[in-house]
């Protein structure tokens, strides 16, 4: 009720603003172009037709981390790489999400040693994990899905962190 | 155009360096010979510039780390290198090895006859500490540049990280500051 019913034909909404920028923010969340290794394959796949995720909002990958607001680690990440990552992620601007997407980068994988960080969240705050070696580009959907669903539960309190 | 015709390269580097040649070991027509690692040049070069025996694609260099070391006549020391070479010409392959002693492992490095060489014994030093005296750039390929240790000798632990049970999950949760359920 309220104003909206006394409006009439005028096309107007009323919502709170908390729903209005979580849903600008899920509808155009457009990623860092970074694959590291084979999961970077079936998030090139997820990108491109038939598991298309220009549907869900990411219309394209951004090459420069100050124009992307989601960053997906896909592949396993090096000692020598864990650096680089930490900076791409520093240099992204607020608001930013990650996801970790397949095992090497949730856990490690089947890379128990040295040279493999265990787990992207020894560096960098993970929002979703994706299990699988790699995920399906239905897995990766629904863990960007996920992500969406957790943006929208975003409260004012929680923006300025 | 006149090919020269194959020479035998067993034949061949017995009787242009008899001294350098430690061990001789074929299997299923695989050779191998271990040489001397001061001769290493000389023999790479004479296997390259001959004709009959134009050895002019370098495969591979691979290092071995044969720890606990026990000296044999196959294995005079701890560290070992296969030189994998082939023969476009003649469609042969051959493996020299190389063998260096356990303190400080020198061996020449071979980039002025098969420059390919460049990487993979900046790989080999990396990994395995063998050093190559004058190669242009001794630096660490895969590791960390600030990197302590050669992680693919015996000796040196695997890095794994324990199975997390309920008993060391406080431990491995300090290296993984920001892992949370909700953030």
């Amino acid at each position: 009720m309220g104003i909206s019913s006394k409006l009439g034909n005028l096309g107007l909404v009323t919502t709170t603003l908390e729903t209005a920028v979580n849903w600008g923010r899920t509808g155009a969340m457009w990623p860092l172009l970074f694959g590291l290794a084979c999961c970077a394959i079936e998030m090139m796949s997820t990108q491109a037709s038939d598991y298309d995720m220009s549907r869900f909002g990411m219309e394209l990958n951004r090459a420069s981390p100050r124009q992307s607001d989601l960053i997906i680690v896909a592949g396993r990440v090096t000692r020598k790489m864990a650096p680089v990552v930490r900076q791409l992620y520093d240099q992204m601007a607020d608001p930013k999400w990650v996801i970790a997407m397949g095992d090497c980068a949730s856990c490690g994988g089947v890379y128990n040693n040295y040279a493999v960080v265990q787990g992207v969240d020894e560096i960098i705050p993970v929002d979703v994990y994706i299990a699988g070696c790699p995920p399906r580009p239905e897995q990766l959907i629904h863990g960007v899905l996920t992500l969406h669903e957790k943006i929208k539960t975003e409260r004012i309190r929680n923006w300025a962190s | 155009m006149q090919i020269a015709p194959a020479l035998d390269p067993l034949q061949s580097l017995q009787e242009k360096f008899p001294e350098a040649i430690v061990f001789i070991k074929t299997f299923r027509e695989e050779l191998t010979i271990v040489v001397q690692p001061n001769a290493i040049l000389e023999i790479m070069t004479y296997l390259r510039n001959t004709p009959g025996l134009v050895y002019n694609f370098l495969s591979d260099i691979s290092s071995v780390d044969y720890y606990p070391h026990t000296p044999s006549e196959e294995r005079p020391e701890r560290y070992g290198v296969s030189y994998h070479i082939y023969s476009m010409l003649y469609n042969r392959r051959l493996r020299i090895k190389v063998f260096a002693a356990e303190d400080e492992p020198v061996i020449p490095t071979i980039i002025s006859v098969y420059p390919g060489a460049n990487w993979l014994e900046r790989e080999i030093l990396d990994l395995m500490g063998i050093r190559f005296e004058g190669h242009p750039d001794q630096r660490r390929l895969l590791m960390p540049d600030d990197w302590n240790g050669h992680p693919a000798r015996r000796d040196v632990p695997m890095g794994k990280e324990m199975v997390q049970f309920s008993f060391n999950v406080e431990d491995i949760m300090k290296h993984k500051p920001h892992a949370s359920s909700s953030n």
